[in-house]
């Protein structure tokens, strides 16, 4: 009987740039690095059995990954540590913690998802602010996404403008962006979507994920 | 020049735009950041390919730790940027840089190029281009980083004479830190107003280095060479190839890619060099002698290299394992070692003979990717003069055996084009195939599949086939016709290589010093990735040639004069050009030549090397013990 272990982790500086499907592997082989053994699926082609609660666009940096791993063994108390020594640097673990075998999959828990979006360029406050408001009041936000019309004003819980906030170790304050997004499957709200709308390019904005919520 | 900071701030803003950029920030698990500022030897190591394929070459690794082993040196790494970020570093300013440190390539003391096939060359100039050093050597200052370059193409370093101020020629494993030391005095003692030549005839004093700019060619009126003759009596006549005497420890700690690579796998080099002669091989002819590493040293690196990088895959690689010489004891201690731990090992080039497949049962928990072997040849005649003697018994009953033991998929590796050639040696392919598909339908259904790919042979710098035309593209093509009709059968998968990719590396496998202006006007018209099938860039070659007055044919279907003198004949791989030439001789009456283990052919290799046998004498050098003739006479003498 494999126990399942659930991971919270940050992801910055040039991890980045790796997408959902190589984080899979990086997992596999850390696991590996670390002695961990992972528990496989069965069939002609097993597979570690690895979850990843939500998938991260590329370029985002973020502060709550959450990942579940199924070891073979039971989890001694120096796991973090073990794992966190085989991880590359731009993946740190925050808290690991063995949950419910059976729990359902970890990617239909998620809900939604909070970002902050520091914007790289000088910004116009007052120009931002009134298109910020009219998003908001908007009934609707009609855009295409991959070919598929879609509306993403349902899926903005929230949205708000920070002028001047101080991002740490960055004396200059910065203007930022707050948003929550709903994050079901099938019902995502993007961030770069959101900064398209309000004519924001997304290289000139750093974005990170802050928080994901889950059921 | 932009600092690591500078450059960083910039790629922060540009890397969305480009397809893949996990390619272009590093921070793998085993790269190595030395501190710069403390380290006064600094080595870039390129691969002029993109990540995705130069992060799993083995050769950049084993330099990456050879030098990142000096206390006194750090090495670190740059790939060829894929066309979208090349054309965005241009845009942005941004100049080619390191992964491991962000630091300029300019900035460093020595740029090395990796260049294992011809159709990098592009690429290379394209990198000295975006590091802002001049791509021509002659142009190029102290203020400038010392250019080098290795690898198997390098056995012709002609064409890329211009681009290049030092060859190494051979294995990289020592002459990296002879090279390393010489730069390192040289630019602690001498003053500021030091000239890049004097560094240069400092450098040619190293055994196995060539410096092309020290040495002048002269031509006939037919176009070939008069003469090599050395500019400076520091440069030898002949610059014979390094190997090391024994093989040192492989590398383990693999730098582990944080994207999808070709080659997702740990390798473990069991052998170097091979013993069987192939005509058509460069390999064979250019990496001699046959050197081993004992069973405990590759199993113990094999564990160290999975568990420093958690590897899923591992190879374990030489030219022909099934030649080393505890090949079982090898496999049967690997397969327990790794059993259960989800990882698979692949073990490529084995001999078509039914122990092959006892190996790789061994080796292999299941029976997945398909069984590979290489016949090359399908008739008899054909078999003789390429020197891979296999009957057609042995490729039947071995490729039977692996249908009946469960394996769903064979591959059966081909070359057409050989010297002489006909139709009727082709058809031969074609009729093996079917035979083997028939066979393989008999003992395991109609649901296996025979994945049959056909390359076309391109004759090699430094091999037995060294003298011979390329077949014309109208002769491949009719041959390339036929095996497509012949092999219509849905079982059958056929691959053939396209005749423009052969045509390529034609020209630029022999090419003489002429080609280096070729290359240039190629690349300045926009040829680069050139091993790449939706990068071609024939117009731009052709017009290169054009432009220079030189033929394309002058290099490819041109039957040699038994007497030329080749553009590479002052790199000596210490394979005798006699030796070479008998070969050729008996290739064209059909007689072969067996493995040179158990009878030497006098290839040129123990003469030349006598001293650094001597200095690591033991059993994993493979050549079979010769009595020298100087030996034989002293022997004698007591009779008379």
């Amino acid at each position: 009987m494999s126990r399942r272990i659930r991971v919270t982790f940050a992801k910055t500086g040039p991890l980045r740039y790796i997408g959902h499907l190589d984080l899979h592997k990086l997992w596999e082989r850390a696991a590996r690095r670390a002695g961990v053994s992972l528990a496989y699926s069965q069939g002609f082609h097993p597979q570690p059995k690895i979850q990843l609660a939500s998938a991260l666009p590329l370029g985002f940096s973020s502060r709550c990954e959450v990942a579940d791993l199924w070891v073979e063994d039971e989890p001694n108390p120096g796991l973090q540590d073990e794992l966190q020594a085989a991880l590359p640097s731009g993946i740190s673990i925050q808290s690991l913690q063995e949950v419910d075998e059976r729990a359902p999959a970890l990617q239909t828990q998620v809900t939604a998802a909070e970002f902050e979006v520091t914007l790289l360029d000088e910004v116009d406050t007052n120009a931002l602010t009134r298109r910020l408001s009219a998003l908001l009041e908007a009934d609707s936000l009609p855009r295409e996404r991959r070919g598929k019309a879609y509306d993403l004003r349902p899926l903005i819980e929230s949205l708000s403008f920070s002028a001047a906030v101080s991002v740490e170790p960055v004396e200059t304050p910065a203007p930022s962006l707050h948003l929550h997004l709903t994050a079901r499957q099938g019902a995502t709200g993007r961030p770069e979507e959101v900064l398209a709308e309000l004519g924001i390019a997304v290289e000139d904005a750093r974005i990170e994920r802050t928080k994901l919520i889950f059921v | 020049m932009l600092t690591p900071t500078q450059i960083e701030q910039k790629l922060d803003r540009v890397l969305l735009k480009v397809s893949k950029p996990g390619r272009y920030v590093g921070g793998e698990v085993n790269a190595t950041a030395k501190d710069w500022g403390k380290t006064p030897m600094r080595v870039a190591l390129a691969f002029p390919d993109v990540y995705d394929i130069g992060i799993s070459n083995v050769g950049l690794q084993i330099l990456y730790d050879q030098v990142n082993d000096r206390p006194d040196a750090l090495a670190e790494r740059v790939y060829a940027p894929w066309v979208d970020m090349e054309a965005v570093m241009r845009e942005e300013g941004i100049p080619l840089y390191s992964l491991e440190s962000l630091h300029p390539i300019r900035d460093f003391d020595i740029l090395g190029f990796t260049l294992p096939y011809e159709t990098l060359f592009t690429n290379a100039l394209s990198m000295l281009d975006l590091a802002g050093i001049p791509v021509r050597a002659a142009e190029r200052t102290m203020a400038h980083p010392l250019v080098i370059a290795g690898g198997h193409s390098t056995m012709n370093p002609e064409p890329m004479h211009a681009f290049i101020d030092a060859f190494a020629i051979g294995e990289g494993e020592e002459v990296i830190h002879d090279i390393v030391e010489v730069v390192k005095q040289f630019k602690s003692q001498q003053p500021e107003t030091a000239r890049r030549e004097d560094l240069l005839r400092e450098l040619v004093k190293i055994p196995g280095v060539y410096i092309p700019s020290l040495y002048r060619v002269e031509y006939l009126d037919d176009g070939t060479v008069a003469e090599v003759s050395p500019l400076v009596t520091e440069a030898p006549k002949k610059v014979i190839k390094r190997l090391v005497a024994k093989l040192p420890p492989p590398p383990t700690k693999f730098i582990v890619p944080n994207i999808e690579a070709v080659h997702n796998r740990v390798s473990v080099e069991i052998m170097r060099g091979c013993t069987r002669g192939c005509r058509f091989c460069q390999a064979g002819m250019i990496v001699r002698p046959v050197r081993e590493r004992p069973v405990a040293e590759v199993v113990a690196a094999a564990e160290a290299a999975v568990k420093a990088t958690g590897a899923e895959e591992l190879a374990l690689l030489s030219l022909s394992s099934s030649d080393y010489t505890n090949i079982l004891e090898l496999v049967t201690a690997v397969g327990e070692k790794f059993s259960g731990q989800h990882l698979s090992v692949s073990l490529p080039s084995l001999r078509i003979e039914s122990v092959s497949i006892d190996l790789m049962e061994k080796i292999k928990g299941r029976r997945t990717g398909g069984f590979t072997l290489a016949p090359e040849a399908a008739s008899e005649r054909m078999r003789r003069i390429i020197n891979k003697f296999i009957p057609d018994e042995d490729i039947i009953n071995t490729a039977r055996e692996i249908y009946a033991r469960g394996w769903v998929t064979l591959k059966l590796y081909f070359m057409i084009g050989h010297p002489s050639e006909t139709l009727e040696d082709v058809q031969a392919i074609a009729d093996l195939c079917k035979r083997v598909l028939h066979e393989g339908r008999k003992v395991a259904g109609n649901r296996i599949k025979l994945n049959v790919g056909v390359s076309t042979f391109i004759p090699k710098p430094h091999t037995p086939f060294q003298w011979v035309a390329c077949d014309t593209p109208e002769k491949i093509r009719a041959k390339q016709v036929l095996l497509r009709h012949e092999m219509r059968d849905k079982n059958i998968k056929l691959t053939l290589t396209s005749i423009e990719d052969s045509l390529l590396e034609a020209w630029l496998t022999r090419g003489d010093r002429n080609i280096a202006e070729v290359i240039y006007s190629a690349w300045k018209s926009g040829a680069k990735f050139d091993a790449w099938n939706d990068q071609h860039h024939f117009d731009a070659w052709y017009a290169a040639f054009n432009e220079h007055g030189l033929d394309p044919e002058f290099y490819t279907y041109r039957q040699r004069r038994t007497d030329e003198i080749f553009p590479w004949d002052h790199i000596s791989s210490a394979v005798r050009k006699e030796f070479l030439f008998q070969d050729f001789r008996q290739s064209l009456e059909g007689q072969i030549r067996v493995d040179c283990r158990e009878h030497c052919f006098a290839c040129g290799i123990l003469p030349t090397f006598t001293s650094v046998r001597r200095e690591n004498p033991g059993e994993h050098w493979k050549c079979p013990e010769v009595k020298s003739p100087a030996r034989k006479q002293v022997e004698a003498l007591p009779v008379l």
